[in-house]
């Protein structure tokens, strides 16, 4: 029998991811504390029919998803979803020097990435388009799997795909254009135009 | 350095689906011996894994201890939710 401690006892634990997703879902703090409550007592409603077993912690994302489509996106009559650009695999890695043969080369990337600061970070991800924002967030922060995110977002498995492919490497141009304002690399630099 | 004939074009191809762990066991098999013969790819590889990771590090939100209170409040307040 569901009821108020287990409620309280299983879905408590989630609240700070599911705080995380609504601030990079709402970019607003106020808007984002609202929205995991409005979460929570739906789920609070709902928890009656919620069945054992089943994963507490997608329903939980998926009422998250679903109120703010339904409420904050709504309030602010955000214009049509703006698509992205088709960009290369790879395409932080390659511009940071990577596959340009040299192995000792290797620790370089990654030391760029290690200055990454959490709020560009963020800024980041908040910056994609939010279809290709919310399957990244699902998917890179949230470690969900393909099938619960096409639950969660109620579109194909096909398209999860496509969105998290093409979103990860426009959050990774974001990325680069960060590097390449602070400094961390140069413009020009390892940009091979004849690999194959 | 990258030859589409050792495998690597499909290495790329895969290379998400490979890191989210969505990849058929025989397919995944089949980039893990390549990534083992080849340098480059496992590099790119181990380089989009630790994206990954920097970007979920990132992400992490402490919660507003006033915004715990407040749920817990709220969902006292509505006493037992209604039997399923």
């Amino acid at each position: 029998m569901a009821d108020q401690a287990d409620f309280e006892a299983q879905a408590m634990e989630h609240m700070a991811s599911l705080y995380g997703a609504a601030l990079r879902m709402t970019r607003n703090p106020a808007d984002a504390e609202d929205l995991v409550q409005e979460t929570y007592l739906k789920a609070y409603r709902g928890f009656g029919g919620f069945r054992e077993g089943t994963n507490l912690r997608a329903w939980l994302y998926r009422i998250l998803t679903n109120t703010y489509i339904n409420t904050y996106r709504a309030r602010k009559r955000r214009p049509e979803e703006s698509d992205i650009d088709d960009l290369e695999a790879l395409y932080l890695y390659r511009r940071l020097g990577g596959l340009a043969g040299s192995t000792a080369g290797r620790s370089a990337e990654d030391e760029v990435l290690d200055q990454f600061t959490e709020a560009e970070v963020k800024e980041a991800l908040e910056s994609l388009p939010e279809q290709f924002r919310m399957a990244v967030l699902l998917g890179d922060v949230e470690g969900f799997a393909y099938k619960e995110i096409a639950e969660i977002l109620d579109v194909p498995i096909g398209t999860v795909m496509s969105r998290l492919h093409r979103g990860r490497r426009a959050l990774q141009k974001k990325l680069y254009e960060f590097g390449m304002r602070r400094g961390l690399v140069p413009a020009h630099q390892g940009r091979r135009e004849d690999e194959t | 350095m990258m030859h589409e004939d050792h495998g690597c074009a499909e290495a790329v191809e895969l290379l998400y689906e490979y890191l989210d762990g969505e990849l058929t066991e025989e397919r995944r098999v089949l980039i893990r011996r390549h990534l083992d013969d080849c340098p480059p790819c496992f590099d790119a590889y181990d380089f989009e894994a630790d994206l990954r990771v920097v970007v979920a590090r990132g992400c992490r939100e402490e919660v507003p201890v006033e915004l715990r209170l407040r749920v817990a409040r709220a969902i006292r307040s509505l006493g037992e939710p209604p039997a399923g």
